[in-house]
């Protein structure tokens, strides 16, 4: 078991030295065989300053990484009603009993109906739709209706993955909660919710990844984020830097979430594995 | 055995790789070799019809965006075209289309409309058309990247509002100052605004001009700058209630509309000499007194 965490990179070999060397070796010639073809495409010279132009980069890389700052507020806010609202969703959804079957069956349509439907649409309906209402005290601002597009669409997917948690609760948990006199809610609250949680933390972190990137839609609405500025950036230049630019961005803010994820994982299957739970 | 069989067959796989690429190498400057020779034996015409070097031989391949708006294109829209009809003569746009294709030699049924989104009329590598022809202003910055023609509309912007709304009477660009303004992406209009109006609001952009006229309607923003034969379209055709407050005072070098070309094409001169003759005899002139001439006037913001 010691050599797990290494072996997963490497491709199930067993670490010593020659399959190192092979892997090593293996990696080098690909990337270098990938350079040289890209590198000598006869398009090459025009790909390179259409997307890589050092000095479009210096000019867009500030403005983009000003606006850089909207997404990740959008981000912020989205996230911590996401994290709330499809907890909502999915403990309604495990309600046991005939009594729920309305509740359970509207989460159900929910969940469904807001998976299928594409981001894109939601942000348009509810971002030019709802103002259009005319309703007077119904904020109109782009952001604001953009903000309820994402966590409307995110929840639905995030909710999922809260009932996949709570249904990998062993049923005998809430059993023993019940027999010490909690009452369904109270082991909900204290029992189940609690290790459902814990166990789903990585593919919810996975989700905001997403989430991240799908800030970039806010601007089909109006406001400049950073693809927004990026596209007018190489609107100005007819050059495609700006998006690399952009890119960057993204990248930079999403390795240390990729990280962290990993990072969390990998505590979780210790745990477990320490605690002697099957994984 | 497993472990080192992977890698291999890896390796052989990029070095059959690195091996077609070189191949296709070899291949590319072939062609570019043989082409050569018929580029350089031009003693005649070089914008001979039969001299031009065309996207498809024989036939003038002109794009624009889809859809295709009024006052530029005309026509009921066909095929896979949206609003308008390219291929219809109709609109300032097409009709000047056919008018160059007309000098250059081409008849009517010679001419084949492709849809070129913005972003593709600038995109690396070879172009699929011989022009493309889609209200694109010339900037210099963009003149490095694409040819532009020369000027075949001389442009102003101007700003659309509800008839309700709060600059629905202003007669300045300072009066726009507190205005929330929006324009679609990627325009000169845009540019004006943060330039020379410089509102005190950050302006909103719009992937379509649709997107911005749902955006007025819906009053999230108080104006809509753009040029100013689309604002006659706007106002005369898609929304109700709404009027052009101005058109804006040109400030630094008169704005204009060129043709876009692959960088550095030989067409570009012939697709120039065109538009000269069209400007000399007066056929531009009257194409613009055709499909924009009630579209002329608005009054100056100051």
């Amino acid at each position: 078991m010691e050599g797990d965490r290494r072996s997963r990179i490497l491709g199930g070999m067993s670490g010593d030295a020659r399959s190192v060397t092979i892997a090593l070796v293996s990696t080098l010639v690909f990337f270098t065989a990938l350079g040289f073809v890209v590198t000598n495409a006869p398009g090459w010279p025009e790909v390179k300053s259409a997307f890589f132009d050092p000095t479009v980069f210096r000019d867009s890389f500030p403005e983009v990484l000003r606006a850089f700052w909207r997404n990740i507020k959008i981000f912020c806010i989205a996230e911590v009603l996401i994290l709330v609202f499809a907890l909502l969703i999915a403990v309604l959804r495990s309600l046991p009993g005939p009594v729920f079957f309305p509740l359970r069956a509207l989460t159900i349509v929910y969940t469904d109906v807001l998976r299928g439907i594409p981001t894109v649409l939601m942000i348009f309906i509810l971002g030019f739709g709802a103002p259009a209402l005319a309703i007077s005290w119904l904020p109109r601002d782009p952001i604001f209706w953009a903000v309820v597009a994402l966590v409307l669409v995110y929840s639905a997917y995030v909710a999922e993955v809260y009932r996949a948690g709570i249904e990998s609760v062993h049923p005998s948990q809430d059993a023993a909660a019940r027999s010490l006199g909690l009452t369904r809610g109270q082991s909900l609250r204290h029992v189940v919710v609690p290790q459902a949680v814990r166990r789903v933390v990585p593919p919810l972190l996975n989700d905001f990844i997403g989430l991240q990137k799908d800030t970039a839609l806010v601007a089909l609405i109006g406001p400049i984020e950073t693809f927004r500025q990026a596209q007018i950036d190489t609107a100005a230049t007819f050059n495609f830097t700006p998006y690399t630019a952009a890119a960057v961005v993204f990248v930079l803010f999403t390795i240390p979430l990729a990280r962290l994820t990993d990072w969390l994982n990998e505590r979780s299957r210790r745990r477990r594995a320490a605690a002697g739970i099957a994984a | 055995m497993r472990r080192v069989q992977i890698p291999l067959t890896l390796l052989v796989l990029l070095l059959a790789l690195v091996a077609s690429a070189c191949g296709s190498t070899n291949e590319a400057s072939d062609t570019q070799t043989t082409a050569a020779p018929g580029t350089q034996s031009t003693a005649a015409d070089p914008c001979a019809k039969d001299q031009l070097e065309l996207v498809n031989d024989g036939t003038l391949t002109i794009g624009t965006d889809n859809p295709a708006y009024p006052p530029w294109f005309g026509g009921t829209p066909q095929g896979q075209w949206k609003i308008s009809d390219p291929e219809s003569g109709k609109g300032f746009e097409s009709a000047v289309a056919y008018a160059v294709a007309e000098q250059l030699g081409f008849a009517k049924d010679e001419v084949e409309w492709t849809v070129v989104p913005f972003n593709n009329s600038f995109k690396p590598g070879p172009k699929d058309f011989d022009f493309d022809i889609n209200q694109i202003s010339f900037t210099p910055k963009r003149a490095q990247v694409v040819d532009f023609s020369d000027s075949y509309y001389d442009v102003n912007q101007s700003v659309v509002a509800l008839n309700s709304s709060k600059i629905a009477g202003a007669t300045s660009l300072a009066d726009l100052k507190d205005a929330k303004l929006g324009a679609p992406v990627g325009t000169t209009s845009y540019d004006y605004i943060t330039q020379n109006i410089q509102p005190s609001e950050e302006p909103q952009v719009y992937d379509t001009l649709d997107a911005g006229v749902a955006a007025l309607k819906a009053k999230q923003i108080d104006g809509l700058v753009v040029d100013l034969p689309t604002a006659f379209f706007i106002t005369a055709a898609q929304i109700e209630d709404s009027k052009i407050v101005g058109q804006f005072p040109t400030i630094g070098t008169q704005e204009h509309f060129g043709m876009v070309l692959q960088k550095d094409s030989p067409l570009t001169d012939c697709v120039n000499q065109a538009l000269a003759a069209l400007k000399a005899d007066g056929t531009l002139d009257q194409i613009q007194q055709t499909w924009l001439s009630d579209k002329a006037s608005a009054p100056v913001l100051q």
